[in-house]
């Protein structure tokens, strides 16, 4: 389990860094989503990986999943999705004003 | 009541951006009496959180009554109250500047403009690393709207990247955050500060990443060579009043990592103790020589004052990087003034580029400008400023820091880098006002329609100039009572240096009793 979580979140960055470098605005969007992706589970599981166990007290239960990085990772998910909606529709004005859609505004030759 | 006054700088702009939205879109001047009483209270808020801080108490605040370190905490100290104190006075005078019409560009410039605050001040008060993340992407999220605001091409080519490398930023400092909460199990800063010298020897190296992630994150906004890429474009084509208040802006860089390299990383830190000390200081003199040459190379006078912006983040640093009380004191009296200067030069380029018409703020020669004498004698005396040259508060302030750095190891290069970039300021700036004023040719000889120019009565003009003198009297007050902040900024020093204090006030606080 941990080593499928580390490999998911390290294909996920890789893929948001490439995508992220490149030279058009879609791509880089897609690539910033693909690191908040990645910077959300990272998150998530640093309270370490624990299978039904309540977060919350509870009479029952034998051990507790740490909850303070539920809570951290739904203010970063809200923020990391506010933040994609702007630079969509930043990339969208860019494409329209700029009339080509190159992060730098240039028409590749 | 008084115990809760921490929060009201936080408070007071979140509600006021929150009632200018409710109010009608037509009503432009109750908009800005609402949003410049709201700041007149910030001021005086401020004003009373520096007096109360400045006996050296440190004040506490847990948000919810949850105690630390298990909620968020406010933490008012000397540091907080003086960057809070800046903060709001840079916000009136460019407030001032745009309740003269500039914010009729955009629906909502007022809302933004308190939401920015509201970031900034929560930034420079929170107590907590995660909360420091919340109130840098609501401060972001501010800034990326008031960069864009009233429109055009340049705008947003230069709002698409500041964009795009804020979210990568942002993404950086969620894992420097996820790494430190997985090994010590805490996000508030004092409690971090303790944990950190008992961390076991496997995770050291873990930490050692996390805090140099956090660095480059705050080299990120604080403009940092070599991560400054950003900023001329996007402080060049943005507006005059969005352009001064972002002079503050790069300031909450430096203030991060004031705060977190003394405070968590700082000398007793056990294996991690000064993690950045040998990255900071030659990255600091390495930007302050680009800013210079940038300066020296620009063809606008926009893009110019953006490069001094940054020279001046190189100076600010070189006198934090020093790790010394003096450099520091030195650095946080250097802050305010450069700060206030830079943001009297962008307002001061907008009323010359108004009055240049086509030429805008081009380095070639242009009409006569109206009100030339006034105008000139301003930028003379900025240039001054900037340039660091007797009596002016930057004389004071280069001064403070070649003085704190006579007795550290890299004595040579401080000095050599600072001197010799000044004087090359003051050639970018000679060259610049040269080309502005005694270039100018009438505007027959220049090809320029004389009647293009709107005749100003002096009443517009007095408003026009009342926020760059207003900014420029702040320098000025910096000189008359440099004593005095001298003695609080070498306090303020003293304080960051030793952290145990701050530790024990934020942790053995007590929650106020209902």
């Amino acid at each position: 389990m941990e080593l499928l979580i580390a490999i998911i979140i390290g294909v996920l960055t890789a893929c948001g860094v490439y995508l992220s470098l490149r030279g058009r605005t879609f791509p880089v969007v897609l690539g910033l989503t693909f690191l908040s992706y990645a910077v959300n589970l990272f998150l998530l599981i640093m309270g370490r990986l624990t299978v039904g166990a309540p977060p919350i007290i509870s009479d029952t239960a034998a051990n507790y999943a740490d909850p303070l990085p539920q809570a951290l990772v739904l203010t970063a998910i809200v923020i990391s999705f506010g933040m994609t909606a702007f630079v969509i529709i930043l990339s969208l004005k860019a494409f329209l004003e700029m009339g080509n859609d190159q992060v730098d505004g240039k028409h590749k030759p | 009541m008084i115990s809760h006054i921490v929060i009201f700088p936080v408070i007071l702009p979140l509600l006021t951006g929150i009632v200018l939205l409710l109010l009608p879109g037509q009503q432009w001047s109750l908009k800005r009496i609402t949003s410049f009483t709201s700041l007149c209270f910030q001021i005086a808020i401020a004003v009373f959180l520096l007096i109360t801080v400045s006996n050296g108490d440190i004040l506490a605040y847990a948000l919810g009554n949850w105690s630390p370190p298990f909620g968020i905490v406010l933490v008012a100290d000397r540091l907080a109250a003086w960057m809070l104190i800046v903060t709001v006075l840079v916000a009136t005078c460019a407030l001032l500047y745009a309740i003269r019409g500039t914010d009729k560009n955009g629906a909502h410039f007022h809302t933004l403009f308190q939401l920015q605050l509201f970031g900034l001040n929560g930034a420079f008060l929170t107590g907590d690393l995660f909360n420091l993340f919340v109130f840098f992407e609501i401060l972001l999220l501010a800034s990326y709207s008031l960069l864009l605001h009233g429109g055009g091409r340049l705008k947003t080519k230069a709002g698409l990247h500041f964009v795009i490398i804020n979210l990568v930023g942002s993404t950086l400092f969620l894992f420097a955050v996820g790494i430190l909460y997985g090994l010590l199990g805490t996000l508030n800063m004092a409690d971090l500060a303790l944990k950190i010298v008992s961390t076991p020897e496997e995770n050291v190296a873990l930490i050692h990443v996390a805090g140099l992630l956090l660095f480059a994150v705050f080299a990120l906004k604080a403009a940092l060579l070599p991560l400054y890429l950003w900023l001329p474009a996007a402080y060049a084509h943005t507006t005059a009043t969005v352009a001064a208040l972002f002079a503050i802006m790069t300031k909450v860089g430096a203030y991060s990592i004031l705060r977190v390299y003394t405070l968590i990383f700082g000398a007793q830190a056990g294996h991690l103790a000064n993690l950045i000390e040998n990255w900071l200081l030659p990255l600091a003199l390495l930007t302050l020589i680009v800013g210079v040459l940038g300066a020296l190379a620009s063809t606008r006078l926009r893009q110019q004052v953006a490069y001094l912006v940054i020279a001046s983040i190189g100076t600010l640093l070189t006198a934090f990087g020093m790790h010394t009380q003096a450099g520091i004191a030195a650095g946080l009296f250097y802050l305010p003034h450069s700060t206030f200067a830079a943001a009297a030069l962008f307002l001061l380029t907008d009323c010359i580029a108004n009055r240049r018409n086509v030429m805008d703020d081009q380095f070639e020669p242009g009409p006569i400008i109206q009100q030339q004498r006034l105008i000139g004698i301003l930028f003379f005396i900025l240039a001054i400023l900037i340039a660091g040259l007797p009596p002016l508060s930057g004389f004071i302030g280069k001064f403070l820091i070649l003085q704190a750095a006579l007795t550290h190891s890299a004595l040579p290069w401080i000095m050599g880098v600072i001197l010799i970039t000044s004087l090359f300021t003051l050639i970018a700036l000679a060259r610049g006002g040269s080309m502005l004023f005694y270039r100018a040719q009438a505007p027959h000889i220049c090809n320029i329609d004389p009647n293009a120019d709107v005749q100003r009565n002096s009443l517009s003009v007095a408003m026009e100039l009342t926020s760059v003198i207003c900014l420029l009297m702040l320098c000025i007050g910096l000189m008359v009572w440099a004593g005095v902040i001298t003695e609080y900024t070498t306090a303020t020093a003293n304080q960051l240096l030793q952290p145990e204090f701050y530790i024990q006030s934020v942790l053995n606080m007590e929650v106020i009793q209902q």
